[in-house]
């Protein structure tokens, strides 16, 4: 199968600004378009392994991001997100353009992909048991998942647990790993070999910086995962690891906070979640040192089926 | 020239849905987005349901027209919820309640109900009564907006509305009419007649909707005189399910102009019945358009019109945009305002929103 890194970066500019992009994300067919440099150069780096799709055809979600001319082309230089010609964001520094790209790419999959019931969580998998993280900004959970597939867990989405209504298997959206702040110097230790897009300061979430996902999470894009537990994770200060379980109950409630769309789809929504929850053991987790952490999880998924 | 061929693919498959048998995956691709644009989504997949015509869909684009039905399903529980939850606020206040618009459509089941997709309930009280609306519509968590004592006077004054009102913890809207159009404008549909004429809706004691005159020609007018086309083509395909429907009723269309004379509506109604055949290619029976030409405008006019309405009549997707059709918009958002209220009106309001406005907008900022 053709990878985005068969295009020369030549070929790659020459499709972002003309017919767009098709690159294949998990289930979805992503066209994106753009005229900025730097972020053809960050989608190489980060999206070469991904599916290339000729251009044409259907693509689910249709991306612009863009530099408008006029004056901003030298004053103040921004990125602005375009689809079918609306603007539903405001324009970033064009410095920003990569994780503005990837927020939009999660906008358009947690706005529509109904199909789904779309939690904002982090999804890994080990021994064919899948672990999600579900968690508000700030718990640790991205450093977390950064670390696991860093030791070889199978990452299915660092953002957006995609759970199927009928079997409740969760499907894969395999995309790079948004790590803010500290975590970034923590993960970079943590696993020296790991590969970063381009480190972008003062976004609306400080320091991000994007690590590519494993080659092998991404060629497995296609293999669906049974759920195992569902663990929130929380980063405390010199907090021993320590895993405590919690009602189904307390599990279901909080992971209907996390999702993005478990009202809007109504009886199936929490059809599909109650089976979840029935599946699924469900834990918090302190920890302070991702070593400790790593042992944790290992125990969680036992050894080889 | 055939018409029919240069329209938008979208319109095209409203005209007649067998269209998507030959469509490639690249068209399926530009009709989706074309839909989702004008908001049509929803509307494009019943349409395809009802002809038979869903299962024609190649897989990709079936997905997200799948996704789209849980998403309207969603939408008619919470119209229905809202609905429910007016009229709890307004039931001890014995008054009249009137649905006007998407909120009347799906409530009472009509086919231009179906899969349209809208964010405010609009209701009619008639004027009197409007303190008393609005304090039980407070009581029960709806807050009004435009707190800017301004913006209270354009309401209150000079429009058909009061402010909008949105519920604390739903964030719902809901817009409390006592006319349809607003007082200042030249045309003033008297509310007593709309409101004598009302019916029932079956399924919702206590509930009314405009008659079907009322109902085709208050579309109308509030598509073609109004000044926002963005939504413009779904609320043409309001109008010709309106037609379609309400057409299989012997008296409906000749007795349509008629009552548009009566309502002041006889322009409206003239430039609905003309984009619709043009556009929609919505079968208009030729003694009504003969009856409803007399208040149309001139020859001269009409050539403006049709270059502005043709254009902001299409989806609002760049694949749909020629040369004039930001121009169009902007033409028609004018002329929305015009008809609104009288020139010295007009220019004092404008100038208000320009620059005084914005200034308010700072100091509430700073505080």
């Amino acid at each position: 199968m053709l990878t985005v890194s068969s295009l020369t970066p030549t070929q790659l500019r020459a499709r972002l600004r003309g017919p767009g992009l098709d690159f294949q994300t998990g289930p979805f067919v992503n066209r994106l378009h753009s005229n900025i440099p730097h972020l053809a150069d960050g989608l190489a780096v980060l999206y070469g392994e991904y599916p290339l799709r000729e251009p044409g055809g259907f693509a689910n979600f249709h991306l612009d991001l863009s530099q408008p001319g006029g004056l901003r082309r030298w004053w103040r230089p921004q990125v602005r997100f375009e689809q079918d010609g609306q603007h539903p964001f405001k324009p970033l520094p064009v410095a920003q353009a990569q994780p503005f790209c990837e927020w939009m790419m999660n906008w358009c999959v947690s706005n529509r992909a109904h199909g789904y019931l779309i939690i904002h969580a982090a999804v890994i998998e080990k021994n064919g048991r899948a672990i999600i993280l579900p968690a508000p900004p700030g718990s640790g959970k991205s450093t977390l998942c950064a670390a696991l597939v860093c030791r070889g867990w199978r990452l299915l989405s660092d953002e957006l647990a995609l759970v199927r209504h009928d079997e409740g298997m969760l499907v894969p959206l395999p995309r790079p790993v948004s790590l803010k702040n500290r975590s970034i110097d923590v993960i970079r230790a943590f696993a020296p070999d790991a590969v970063f897009g381009a480190i972008v300061d003062g976004t609306m979430k400080g320091t991000v910086g994007l690590m590519r996902a494993p080659a092998d999470s991404i060629r497995r894009a296609g293999e669906v995962a049974t759920p195992h537990a569902i663990v929130f994770p929380q980063w405390e200060a010199d907090a021993p690891a320590m895993l405590e379980p919690i009602s189904r109950g307390q599990m279901f409630m909080r992971v209907a906070d996390n999702s993005f769309n478990y009202t809007l789809i109504g009886a199936r929504g929490f059809e599909t979640l109650a089976a979840l929850a029935e599946r699924s053991a469900g834990y918090t987790f302190r920890y302070s040192k991702l070593e400790q952490a790593m042992a944790v999880f290992d125990t969680l998924v036992g050894d080889s089926p | 020239m055939n018409m029919a061929a240069s329209l938008p693919l979208l319109v095209r498959v409203l005209r007649s849905p067998d269209v998507v048998r030959d469509l490639s995956l690249d068209q399926w691709d530009l009709l989706l987005r074309q839909a989702g644009t004008a908001n049509l989504l929803v509307s494009l997949l019943y349409l395809l349901d009802d002809a038979g015509l869903v299962d024609t869909v190649p897989a990709a684009p079936r997905v997200h027209l799948e996704w789209a039905r849980l998403a309207a399903a969603n939408h008619a529980r919470g119209v229905r919820y809202e609905v429910a939850r007016i009229r709890a606020a307004l039931s001890r206040l014995d008054v009249p309640l009137i649905l006007l618009k998407g909120g009347a459509y799906a409530m009472a089941g009509l086919d231009a109900g179906r899969g349209r997709l809208f964010s405010d309930i609009d209701i009619l009280v008639p004027k009197p009564r409007l303190d008393e609306v609005e304090a039980a519509l407070m009581l029960h968590g709806w807050a009004s907006t435009h707190h800017d004592p301004y913006d209270q006077r354009y309401y209150r004054q000079w429009m058909h509305e009061i402010p909008p009102m949105i519920h604390v913890r739903r964030g719902n809207a809901i817009d409390v009419h006592h006319a349809i159009l607003p007082e200042t404008a030249s045309e003033r549909p008297d509310p007593a007649l709309l409101r004598a004429a009302a019916v029932p809706i079956a399924q919702c004691p206590g509930l009314s909707m405009l008659a079907p005159h009322d109902m085709f020609l208050h579309s109308a007018v509030h598509l073609f005189s109004g000044g926002e086309f963005d939504h413009g083509l779904r609320d043409l395909l309001d109008l010709h399910r309106l037609a379609l429907q309400f057409g299989a009723d012997p008296g409906f269309w000749p007795g349509l102009a008629p009552r548009a004379q009566v309502l002041q509506l006889s322009r409206p109604l003239y430039y609905a019945l003309r984009y619709l055949q043009q556009i929609m290619g919505t079968p208009v029976p030729s003694e009504v358009m003969d009856a409803a030409r007399a208040g149309g405008p001139g020859p001269a006019l009409r050539s403006v019109m049709d270059v502005l309405f043709q254009r902001a009549l299409q989806p609002h997707h760049p694949s749909c945009a020629d040369h004039l059709g930001a121009a169009a918009d902007f033409a028609l958002y004018v002329r929305g305002n015009w008809l609104r209220m009288p020139p010295f009106l007009l220019v004092r309001h404008l100038s208000y929103k320009a620059f005084v406005s914005p200034l308010n907008g700072a100091k509430a900022g700073q505080a």
